[in-house]
């Protein structure tokens, strides 16, 4: 469940950051963000985007529902990786040896936490369960 | 780039704000007895019926459009890494507000995280 939400997290990024690249700079004004807003309802890859990071959010819902937040959150950031060869291989960003360092210490985080016990608190049983 | 970080602070507290109420509501709701599609949908019904549910999308909303504007401001590998700092105020909030056992093994884990962060940041040049 935490990998699919990791995936469609990262693949919904990565769609959105296509589309505003097509949309261009979004200038901080009234005007600015309101065409910015029509822009970006009418472009199909942001609503692409959007569906896998619907995606993502049924699996984050799911997975909270039983884990901590405070191992959840971090564990999701397992994408990192992913997305920064994602960012290299489809959108030729050049990544510098100190942001893979940077990456590299945010995975360990990430595993050092996957680490600790994924439930600290009490957990309210299903209606199903309940009924059971 | 004095825009580019508020609007990466405003990003970090409305969507931990908005992640700390969903995950009171998901709590609220109890976990699917199966992952079927029948019984994650029974679950969802559930779960769009609880208040915090609906607390935590309007905070969720506005971050999401503050990360779009992030987007089309910076390159998606600053965007992305930077916004982990939500790894740090999210801790916080899951220690003091949703009171969860946070150990010295997952303090140690966010604090690599923010390291991990601040190199990635430090590396990047922001336009404005």
């Amino acid at each position: 469940m935490v990998l699919a939400m990791v995936v469609c997290a990262n693949t919904g990024d990565l769609l959105l950051k296509r589309g505003m690249t097509d949309i261009g700079v979004v200038e901080f004004s009234g005007s600015g963000l309101a065409h910015a807003f029509r822009l970006t309802v009418t472009n199909p890859i942001i609503w692409l985007g959007i569906l896998f990071l619907l995606g993502f959010m049924i699996c984050y819902m799911t997975v909270l529902s039983w884990a901590d937040y405070s191992y959840v959150m971090p564990a999701g950031a397992f994408g990192y990786a992913l997305l920064t060869f994602l960012a290299v291989i489809f959108l030729h960003e050049s990544v510098s040896p100190r942001r893979w360092i940077g990456v590299i210490l945010i995975c360990i985080g990430v595993m050092l936490v996957g680490q600790t016990k994924p439930r600290t608190t009490e957990v309210v049983a299903s209606p199903e369960k309940a009924a059971a | 780039m004095t825009a580019t970080f508020l609007l990466l602070g405003l990003f970090l507290c409305t969507s931990t704000g908005g992640e700390i109420a969903l995950t009171y509501g998901m709590k609220a709701t109890g976990e699917p007895e199966r992952l079927r599609p029948r019984q994650v949908l029974q679950f969802l019904g559930r779960a769009v019926c609880n208040g915090w549910f609906w607390a935590g999308i309007p905070l969720m909303a506005f971050s999401f459009y503050a990360l779009l504007i992030l987007l089309s401001w910076q390159p998606i590998s600053f965007v992305i890494p930077a916004s982990a700092l939500s790894n740090v105020v999210g801790t916080l909030g899951a220690k003091y507000i949703l009171k969860e056992e946070v150990n010295t093994a997952r303090w140690t884990g966010v604090v690599l995280v923010c390291i991990g962060v601040a190199l990635v940041s430090l590396d990047s040049i922001p336009v404005r």
